[in-house]
């Protein structure tokens, strides 16, 4: 990984030592404007502030994940840009990648903490069992999760959290969350927070975040769910292709009927675009070549909270989660035994009244007066 | 964390199955009752059937006589126009026949998404209209109930989420659709214990009085 005195460098200097061209650095700042939204004038500003701006120390934290958020960051495709940004931040400190192991692995997490103590970011991907639940479902070096993250986030600048199992507790989170799985936001609440969520999330967000960070010196604006508007701003369905076969209510019942092959909308073979808000639709994926709706599946809705636990993939998004028709019957069954029950008390009760009826007569009514 | 999300997933999971167990329960002891309480017995001897006369008023009492019409034309048409719109946004549009689907599992062809979504706002329109003709009309706002009020609310809560949840008017999206959700459980659930149940006991009550008409062999 990079050597700690490289966040001495700008960024523009390690991009040109790396051979980025000036063309190709000034089409990435264009890009980065239009991505979050700024108007295409700021795109000078976003070269000046990028090109001056040093390199942050990153701690990545690798928790209960799979490494499909790693993965798709540095396998995305050919090295662009993007990458390079990546490449050149000063990584001091990552699971996965680092070539250093054991003790001198963790050596170098504690010296990156302190020569840039309240400065560095930390990138957290994967969910961490939480404080109260069993601490050795996942450890590092020995330190349970909690513990670790704890520490390094108490001089850390920002928080992002990669991927929907940081973001929000994800598969290890999802019923019945085993290992206690919490999301960081669940734990960190005294240091600013971005979530990044997808399983795994667009690798340009991740940049986007961190470029907005270089650019502007601050974290972007965030949505309910902490994450940054600029992606996560609209949903899949209003942005998506096949939205004007919705619109038309044509729809694929099959994977492969006419409807499918036609391009139609995925909604009845159980979309979740409606209700997520990711960038797939806009950005796309693998350099911009397609996306899941693009290539004929349906949205599994996977950058939103409980994605797991919210209904079977390929069910309509109006589909109850649990409920089903036998719970429905089963209910009207005894519904419908209470109600003969009690009426058939009430005949009982009116039969057993007129049995004790006594009759009386005038005659008999006009003695008693 | 709690939001908009976790909000939509309670109303498709917990809330829906409370729900709609309330629903079977209330409906079904409400029916059986009906049932079970049957007729005084009737020891004439019958004039004629009372099957056909009983099955024949169930659908043409659909249709209200001319007395009626002339009286209360306002009743008669706005609120065919209401019950109509509100059957086929309920009945013909895709999210909710797959939902019907998954509980029954029967299906039957959709209308396109943009007449759906005009044919509730025609529904609103005329639920507006009931409203206030209710509370303007001398003699309809005397004899109105609290539930009458209740029933209103809910069921124009109903179609009106619905509505905003389609055309995407508020955001996000998973909090109106959550709330649309959970308007149609609130109206599930209300549905056995107030006037809502005329959506299923108005078949027995027009059955019993054709019934009764045939057995005495007048016109019905």
């Amino acid at each position: 990984m990079a050597a700690r005195n490289a966040t001495e460098k700008t960024l523009g200097e390690s991009l040109r030592e790396r051979g980025v061209s000036r063309r190709g650095f000034l089409k990435f700042c264009a890009a980065t404007a239009s991505m979050m939204a700024l108007p295409p004038s700021m795109t000078s500003t976003i070269a000046a502030a990028l090109e001056q701006a040093r390199r942050p120390s990153v701690i990545w934290l690798s928790f209960q994940e799979c490494t499909g958020c790693t993965e798709s960051l540095t396998r995305s495709h050919a090295p662009t840009v993007e990458d390079l940004i990546l490449d050149v931040i000063s990584l001091d400190y990552h699971h996965t990648l680092q070539a250093a192991a054991g003790e001198a692995a963790e050596l170098a997490r504690v010296q990156a903490m302190k020569a840039h103590a309240g400065d560095y970011l930390v990138v957290v991907d994967g969910s961490l069992p939480g404080p109260d639940s069993n601490p050795g479902y996942s450890t590092v070096a020995g330190h349970s999760n909690y513990d670790m993250l704890m520490e390094t986030v108490e001089h850390a600048a920002a928080v992002v959290a990669v991927g929907s199992c940081a973001a929000f507790g994800g598969l290890p989170h999802a019923s019945p969350n085993p290992t206690g799985a919490v999301s960081v936001l669940d734990v960190v609440k005294h240091k600013p927070v971005v979530n990044v969520s997808g399983c795994p999330p667009i690798p340009m967000v991740i940049t986007g975040v961190l470029a907005h960070y270089l650019i502007f010196g601050r974290l972007p604006e965030l949505d309910a769910y902490h994450r940054p508007l600029a992606f996560f701003g609209q949903s899949i369905h209003d942005r998506c292709y096949r939205r004007p076969f919705y619109d038309k209510g044509l729809f694929a019942k099959s994977f492969d009927d006419e409807g499918a092959r036609l391009g139609w909308c995925l909604y009845q073979l159980g979309c979740k675009g409606p209700s997520t808000y990711n960038a797939c639709a806009t950005m796309r994926w693998n350099d911009g070549t397609s996306w899941p709706v693009e290539a004929g599946h349906p949205c599994l809705g996977c950058a939103e909270p409980s994605f797991w636990d919210a209904g079977g993939f390929y069910q309509a998004l109006s589909v109850p989660t649990s409920a089903s028709g036998m719970t429905v019957l089963g209910a009207g069954a005894a519904g419908a035994l209470v109600g003969g029950a009690v009426a058939a008390l009430a005949k009982r009760r009116t039969k057993a009244e007129e049995a004790r009826r006594q009759p009386v007569t005038v005659d008999e009514l006009e003695q008693k007066l | 964390m709690s939001g908009s999300m976790e909000f939509l997933l309670w109303t498709k999971g917990p809330m829906f199955n409370v729900a709609i167990a309330i629903f079977a329960i209330g409906l079904l002891v409400r029916i059986a009752e009906i049932f079970v309480l049957g007729r005084e017995r009737n020891y004439a001897e019958p004039r004629a059937s009372e099957w056909l006369p009983g099955l024949r008023t169930v659908f043409t009492r659909t249709v209200a006589d001319p007395g009626t019409f002339k009286r209360a034309p306002f009743n008669v048409v706005v609120g065919w126009v209401w019950h109509i719109g509100f059957l086929i946004a309920l009945l013909l549009f895709v999210p909710h026949i797959k939902l019907i689907e998954s509980l029954t599992g029967l299906s039957w062809p959709a209308l396109p998404n943009p007449i759906i979504s005009m044919v509730t706002a025609v529904t609103l329109v005329a639920l507006i209209a009931t409203l206030i003709h209710r509370m303007t009309h001398p003699v309809k706002r005397r004899i109105s109930t609290i539930e009458d009020y209740l029933v209103w609310t809910v069921v124009f809560a109903v179609v009106l989420t619905g509505f905003l949840a389609f055309n995407r008017m508020i955001n996000p999206y998973p909090l109106v659709l959550g709330m649309h959700i959970l308007s149609a459980e609130i109206m599930l659930i209300l549905l056995p214990f107030t006037k809502l149940t005329h959506i299923f006991t108005l078949f027995i009550a027009r059955w019993y009085n054709g019934a009764a008409f045939g057995r005495k062999g007048v016109q019905s």
